[in-house]
């Protein structure tokens, strides 16, 4: 442990690396970079939104990229990152009212929202091509 | 002297309750209440959009020419870009350390957060106009 003092002689916290990977770490790191995702995802909001508002041809280009496959693939990690960060969010907003903070029930809830997020993404994408009458 | 033997923050200060960042709680209840707005407000978008997939200019059009539609959806889009500022500057000022760095840093997202709120806002209310 020689290398975790710090200069004026005093001890250091290990580096984030020697921790053992848990299911509540990383979301707790994936709740953070689908937040990042999302609010980068905004673009492509506020793309097609003002492309609506300029007229046929601007929405049509916008149409056009959003169903290209770059665009569903886009789209597609977008809604992950949507259902994620809604249901980890949920499980923040849990946690903040006091509750389920024992390590069984927060490993647990990891795993549920982990499962929620992954179902409720596949749930979409099968409506939305049912809906488009590509099913 | 009333205060615990713990508490060593002045009367008027504990009245206060603002904390030495003098902005007390504002910023992390602010974040909460946003996300309980957003959890119907989003999920009432990503439906929206589900019944608009596929279609022309005029059905988006005929959706936001509904002043609910339109108003709904500017709620949506205040409370997503002003949660969105909210966590992106925890993030900046957890990763940038340096002083100079952080405050422009913070200025640019912000600047640009509210650049595309105020874009998109005045999106819905010409296409509302239109309908």
């Amino acid at each position: 442990m020689a290398g975790n003092i710090d200069r004026a002689g005093r001890p250091l916290s290990p580096h984030i690396q020697i921790y053992r990977w848990q299911w509540t770490m990383a979301l707790s790191i994936l709740h953070r970079a689908t937040g990042i995702a999302l609010a980068i995802g905004t673009l492509l909001l506020v793309w097609w939104l003002t492309a609506a508002a300029y007229g046929e041809p601007a929405f049509a280009s916008a149409q056009n990229f959003l169903g290209s496959i770059l665009g569903r693939l886009l789209l597609f990690g977008w809604s992950f990152a949507f259902f994620f960060h809604l249901c980890n969010g949920l499980r923040h907003l849990v946690w903040d009212a006091g509750h389920g903070f024992e390590l069984k029930t927060a490993h647990r809830s990891a795993l549920l929202v982990l499962a929620a997020a992954l179902v409720l993404t596949l749930a979409t994408w099968v409506l939305g091509y049912s809906l488009m009458g590509r099913l | 002297m009333s205060q615990g033997s713990g508490d060593r923050r002045s009367e008027l200060g504990r009245v206060r309750g603002l904390g030495s960042a003098k902005e007390g709680v504002q910023h992390w209840w602010v974040q909460r209440l946003t996300a309980i707005a957003l959890v119907p407000l989003s999920l009432w978008f990503l439906a929206s959009v589900l019944a608009l997939l596929g279609g022309e200019r005029a059905a988006l059009v005929a959706w936001l020419s509904s002043p609910f539609s339109a108003g709904v959806m500017i709620l949506f889009l205040l409370a997503t870009f002003w949660h969105a500022l909210l966590g992106l500057q925890v993030v900046i000022e957890d990763y940038v350390h340096h002083e100079g760095r952080k405050l422009a840093t913070l200025l640019l997202v912000k600047g640009l957060v509210l650049l595309l709120a105020a874009a998109s806002v005045a999106a819905v209310v010409k296409l509302m106009l239109q309908g």
